[in-house]
């Protein structure tokens, strides 16, 4: 099939899925057809994108991708911006990773989403989202990429607000919705620096034009229009200082978490930056703030995520933490290491976010992992799955987490483009973290002895559910063997190669090794990472099983770390304070003092002091008609005697 | 022929309705007659030649010889679309007011018609004197539509409409007087056509604010800035859209605004290409405090068609910044933006309206949750939200997107500023949506047992709702209609520029 | 023109004279009296000096176009009479008053 008919499958299908839905699904009536028809919608996109790899990987080795023109979008004299979609190994593998887990997730929709009266308007923004993730991912413009942007930023707010009724699930759909346009500002910004300087838009332009040195100046366009773009992406993939609206957004449906706030949307910044990974690295400052922003969102959000309470709560602090280390790699030059991690998180947290909604509907809504316990029994398959999430997260071989993981850590010593220690301590310590909050959860809900009353028995959850949870365990587990690291491939019979960098190495960017690291080097800090997982996981597990009272004293020990972490570091109440309430207060001063107070009683002053003069000359107007004769006769005689003198 | 009729056929409509016998069928003609009067704007439209610069359909009528005062009409690229803007509007409003307007029909519809006369005659005039003539005859029906079939204090804000604008125009008035006058001692002869004023050369010293071509600048930039309205001289516009009856709202909203910013277009801008140029950053500064100053206001209100009216002052803030970034992105931007805040701004006009017709309220603290009640209206009401706070894919997008690329070439520190009122943009309508549609239900959900749009009203909102997205998704189609237009003001701009250069220099 | 003879011969000055006491008589009236009719009649006074003046002049030019701007005047008298009584006539059956002081609707 030609490309463009199955590009347009691709986009049509999900569009054609919500128009569907957004229509008519609620005069169809019945819970299953809306969810079957978003679907299949889906799994046709899934097709698609199954044969636009196979198309892309036919293309020659030194223009491997496609290039889909749809029609102008806008032109304004030398101003042109057509609608053009680009598929190259790497948006070709983010579309395969979208419909996809996007596929599976649509498919647990049906069983988790059964019950809910508004289960056609939930799928009909679910294939509109997986239309918007599709246009950013495959634009092959700034501008188009900001259109899906935005787009998958609207479809976050109608989700996450879903349940409207609710004054605080809609509260966060705004909130989402206004932190990332603070993000999506900057990005507008940095779109117009990055097309003064160089006069396009067209991603594969500017990664073309970029400059093969790298600048140091803080000055430059390049620099300032990539920090603006950064700007936009810690809005988007909720980085330090804009990711507060993450946590908030888990108010939305558990499906919708883990497709949009774990797979998919979130890793949008990350598929930017990779996407521009030419440009990123002419601009070393930038860099710079990239990696130390993603390192510190990576340790900041797991020292959160170890005082949740909420099972979804855990999972985002986790999220943002992953979205972390992603950033950070890209921030470090390893932009395949961070599109790798990308890819299987997307595996493993849909996995364990689903495994979380199986959790929270086996509990009927029940999130709160105090209440929990002893699931494993209750919900086997839940909890078989959810186990291979939780080894892949924290690390340990040979599940996906360890391959991605590691590779950024090794990066984060290793590349030359800012790899040191200090840099791959901290991201070790915030792995150990990681390892600690997720063991905790495991603990929590699954190994603990059960804690749920007797009168709300969990049960497992129907296939339709369990299904997916099984596939997505799957790929879970062996996503990793996309990318096995050179030490590991010198090993093995017939050295596979790092199949993902190898493939994406036409269109990104990749970091050299420094001098003087070795390949024990690797081996040595592999050893590190697995050691270090392992001893904290069985620690943490045995902790929380039998010595609970320990950790109980350590909490009063750091009460006051506690506090803050609890607190989240008063972020969210300083943006609150400081900019919301103080921007309202001042605006409704100014409101008062300043339009109603000056600007418009001015303009009623002026009538007034008009209408004034006028009552203060109207005593001529007595009334009198002998005044008026009598001021006449004295006009006259004035006028009179000026004529005879003159 | 073409343009004569479309300024008559509404005076006929006008005539027509004052003397229809029969009460019944009043508001099935008037829709009848505007639908008319919009095929014949369709026809215009297509027999409109897209490649030639210039006017085109110039009717041009001698009518004060001693003065050179004639009946000049023609449109060009740029007038072209607010024509069809108006011609457009005027079936929705008409079918809009079905349910609102009970009393006082016949008297309504003359308004309405002659007003939509006045206003297409403004847009399609290239004689001082006769914009003039049009420009104030369109206060007098929208001072009947707000003082008589207005809310509570309908007096004050119609006076306040009334006198403010009228007040802003004296000074084109006087304007145009001296005008002439220099077109005698320039030209050699008396004349009010803009064609021939183009050629006037008025004397700019840059640093005096004394010198003639800067006073004249500001004489007709003070009458467009009350009508557009800038931010200082906003103040009617709040109390007018409260007070106004939903049509009133959508005409000034969706056209009446439109003449002040297509204005500037039209006479600031070719007429004082120096002083434009010299001052541009004031004008700039002025849109771009609007922007800002728009967006807080409409931030804390509490009536929901003031926070609209506010949203529109942080919107024309956009149009100004763009019209005087003097860079064919922008300026078509701001065109662009004209059409889509009469689409988006009027929509939302006519939305709160159909819903103040059930609740009789628009205090935002007595809704909440009505999004249950109401689905498709809430469908809707977001759709046109979304276009207001310019998310791409609607129309909002692109207007916004070539604004602020266009500041942003002309002076990249204070794009930045612009770019904010995308944040409170999304901020104050958002925080609208929630308190209306979404959170518990509220008193009105309680006291009123709220039903969803009729099909009356759903074709009132469907060819809005249309043009949202397709002038969002498809916008070469207009831009490349109106490049001409823009080209031919951008390129007489500069040319004039090195014409006057010459001659300070050599002569 | 010495002594007696300012009283003796009649010259033209005497008719403008006369013409000057009457026509100021006739203003003074307007201005000074309530009453709306004995106002009317100083209006009547005063056009009736102007025509005396028309006369003299037109005697002392030897030219009759005074004269018959006099009949115009005089016509017009008439006319004003007739509608000014009228106008007092229904004034008085709609208030019961005369007095001029007492219409001062147009107060500002």
């Amino acid at each position: 099939m030609s490309s463009e008919l199955l590009f347009s499958l691709l986009i049509f299908a999900p569009l054609v899925g919500f128009a569907f839905n957004g229509l008519l699904g609620k005069k169809l009536g019945g819970h299953l057809y809306p969810g079957v028809i978003a679907s299949v919608a889906s799994f046709i996109s899934f097709v698609a994108s199954v044969g636009l790899f196979q198309l892309v990987s036919e293309q020659p080795e030194q223009a491997k991708y496609l290039v889909i023109h749809a029609f102008d979008w806008m032109q304004v004299g030398t101003f042109r911006l057509p609608v053009q979609f680009l598929i190259d190994p790497l948006s070709s593998i983010m579309i395969l990773v979208i419909t996809g887990v996007g596929t599976l997730i649509h498919i647990f929709s049906i069983g988790y989403m059964a019950e809910d009266p508004g289960i056609a308007k939930y799928f009909s923004y679910l294939n509109f989202f997986l239309f918007n993730m599709l246009i950013l991912v495959t634009g092959d413009s700034l501008p188009l990429l900001f259109v899906g942007w935005e787009g998958v930023g609207l479809c976050s707010y109608l989700l996450i607000g879903f349940w409207y009724e609710d004054h605080e699930k809609a509260e966060a759909g705004m909130k989402a919705f206004i932190v990332n346009r603070v993000g999506d500002a900057a990005f507008l910004l940095g779109m117009f620096v990055l097309y003064s300087h160089f006069g396009t838009l067209n991603l594969l332009e500017l990664n073309s034009l970029a400059p093969k040195e790298a600048i140091w100046n803080w000055l430059d366009p390049i620099t300032i229009g990539t920090l603006l773009l950064f700007v936009g992406v810690t809005g988007k993939s909720a980085q330090v200082p804009l990711y507060v609206w993450l946590p908030d957004a888990m108010a939305g449906p558990t499906p919708v978490s883990a497709l949009i706030h774990a797979a998919t949307m979130v890793t949008a910044g990350v598929y930017m930056m990779v996407r521009l990974s030419y440009l990123y690295t002419a601009a070393p400052y930038t860099m710079i703030v990239v990696a130390a922003i993603g390192l510190l969102t990576a340790v900041l959000a797991a020292t959160m995520g170890i005082v949740q309470w909420d099972i979804k709560k855990v999972l985002a602090y986790s999220t943002v933490s992953q979205l972390g280390y992603m950033v950070f790699a890209c921030g470090v030059g390893a932009f395949s290491a961070a599109f790798f991690h990308l890819v299987t998180h997307a595996f493993f947290k849909a996995l364990m976010f689903l495994g979380a909604g199986s959790v929270i509907y086996g509990m009927h809504h029940q999130q709160d992992i105090r209440e929990m316990g002893g699931l494993n029994k209750r919900m086997p398959l839940t909890y078989w799955t959810f186990m291979i999430g939780w080894l892949s997260i924290i690390g340990l071989p040979p599940f996906s987490g360890f391959f991605s993981k590691d590779e950024i850590k090794w990066f984060a010593l290793a590349s030359d483009r800012g790899g040191n220690w200090i840099f791959w301590g901290l991201a070790w310590v915030g792995s150990l973290l990681t390892t600690f909050y997720m063991t905790r959860l495991m603990a929590y809900t699954f190994w603990r002895d059960k804690k749920y009353s007797a009168d709300h028995q969990p049960h497992e959850s129907p296939w339709v559910m369990t299904v997916p949870l099984m596939i997505l365990a799957f790929l879970a587990a062996t996503g990793g063997f996309l990318g096995i690291p050179h030490a590991i491939a010198q090993i093995l019979p017939g050295h596979p190669n790092h199949w993902l960098e190898h493939w994406l190495k036409p269109v990104i960017s990749l970091p050299t090794i420094k001098q003087g690291i070795t390949v024990e080097y690797e081996w040595l800090l592999m050893g590190l990472s697995v050691v270090g997982s392992f001893t904290v996981a069985m620690v943490t597990r045995y902790l929380y099983l039998n010595r609970i009272d320990l950790i109980d004293r350590t909490r009063e020990r750091f009460e006051v770390i506690h506090k803050v972490w609890v607190h989240k570091y008063y972020v969210d109440a300083f943006y609150q304070k400081y900019f919301v309430e103080n921007l309202v207060l001042s605006s409704r001063d100014l409101w008062r003092y300043v339009d109603v107070g000056v600007i418009d009683r001015l303009v009623n002053k002026i009538a007034d002091v008009t209408k004034e003069l006028g009552r203060g000359f109207a005593w001529l107007q007595s009334g009198n008609m002998q005044n008026y004769a009598f001021i006449t006769i004295i006009g006259l005689i004035i006028f009179v005697l000026f004529l005879f003198k003159g | 022929m073409l343009l004569s009729l479309i300024i008559l056929f509404p005076l006929i409509c006008a005539l027509v309705m004052a003397l229809l016998p029969d009460r019944r069928y009043l508001h099935k003609v008037a829709l009848g007659m505007s639908v008319v009067e919009f095929l014949v704007g369709l026809v215009l439209y297509l027999k409109f030649d897209h490649n030639k610069t210039g006017l085109q359909f110039v009717e041009k009528i001698l009518w004060i010889e001693d003065f050179g005062i004639s009946y000049f009409l023609g449109v060009d690229g740029i007038s072209i679309w607010l024509v069809l803007l108006t011609v457009f509007l005027q079936p929705i409003v008409v079918l809009a007011s079905w349910s609102s307007i009970n009393e006082k029909i016949k008297g309504y519809y003359v308004a309405l018609f002659l007003l939509e006369s006045a206003m297409i005659g403004s847009f399609i005039t290239f004689d001082a004197v006769l914009f003039y003539l049009f420009w104030e005859l369109s206060l007098v029906p929208m001072y009947f539509i707000i003082g008589l079939w207005g809310g509570e204090r309908k007096i004050y804000a119609t006076l306040k409409f009334f006198i403010y604008t009228m007040a802003g125009s004296i000074m084109m008035l006087v304007a145009n007087g001296v005008m002439l006058l220099l077109a005698k001692e320039t030209l050699g002869f008396y004349t009010t056509s803009l064609l021939d004023w183009y050629k006037i050369r008025i004397p700019f010293v840059g640093g005096e604010f004394f010198s003639p071509q800067t006073l004249l600048f500001f004489a007709y930039a003070l009458a467009f800035a009350v009508k557009t309205p800038v931010f200082p001289f906003h103040t009617w516009l709040p109390d007018a859209h409260v007070q106004a009856p939903t049509a009133g709202s959508v005409i000034l909203a969706g056209v009446m605004l439109k003449m002040g910013t297509y204005s500037f277009l039209r006479w600031v801008v070719p007429l004082f290409p120096e002083a434009t140029q010299y001052w541009s950053w004031l004008f700039i500064v002025i849109g771009i405090t609007g922007i800002i100053y728009g967006a807080l206001m409409a931030l804390v209100q509490n009536d929901i068609k003031k926070v609209i009216a506010y949203s529109s002052v942080s919107h024309m803030g956009y149009i100004i910044a763009g019209i005087f970034s003097l860079n064919e992105l922008a300026m078509s931007g701001a065109l662009y933006q004209m059409l889509n805040h009469g689409i988006s701004t009027g929509a939302l006009f006519l939305l709160v309206g159909m819903i103040y017709e059930r609740t009789h309220t628009r205090d935002i603290v007595k809704y909440g949750g009505i999004a249950a009640q109401v689905p498709i209206y809430t469908v809707i009401f977001m759709i046109v939200t979304f276009s207001s706070i310019a998310v791409p894919l609607t129309n909002g997008f692109v207007g916004e997107f070539l604004i602020l690329l266009g500041i942003y070439q002309n002076r990249p520190a204070w794009a930045a500023w612009a770019v904010a009122g995308v944040i409170l943009g999304a901020g104050y309508m958002l925080w609208t949506v929630k308190r209306v549609f979404f959170g518990p239900a509220g008193q009105v959900v309680q006291d009123h047992g709220l039903h969803d749009l009729s099909q009356r009203e759903i074709l009132v909102m469907l060819p809005l709702v249309f043009l949202v997205f397709f002038m969002g998704i498809y916008p070469n189609y207009f831009l490349r209609l109106f490049e001409k237009g823009i080209i031919f003001l951008v390129e007489n701009f500069h040319n004039y520029q090195l014409f006057s250069q010459i001659t300070e220099g050599g002569l | 023109m010495k002594g007696l003879e300012l009283f003796t011969t009649v010259t033209y000055a005497h008719f403008l004279f006369l013409s000057f006491v009457l026509f100021a008589l006739g203003v003074l009236g307007v201005l000074l009296r309530r009453n709306l009719i004995v106002v009317m009649m100083s209006v009547e006074l005063m056009l009736n000096a102007v025509n005396l003046t028309f006369i003299t002049f037109a005697k002392a030019l030897n030219q009759l176009d005074g004269q018959i701007f006099v009949f115009f005047v005089m016509t017009i008298a008439a006319a004003e009479a007739a509608v000014g009584l009228a106008i007092v006539v229904a004034i008085f059956k709609r208030f019961r008053e005369v007095n001029i002081r007492f219409f001062q609707f147009l107060k500002g």
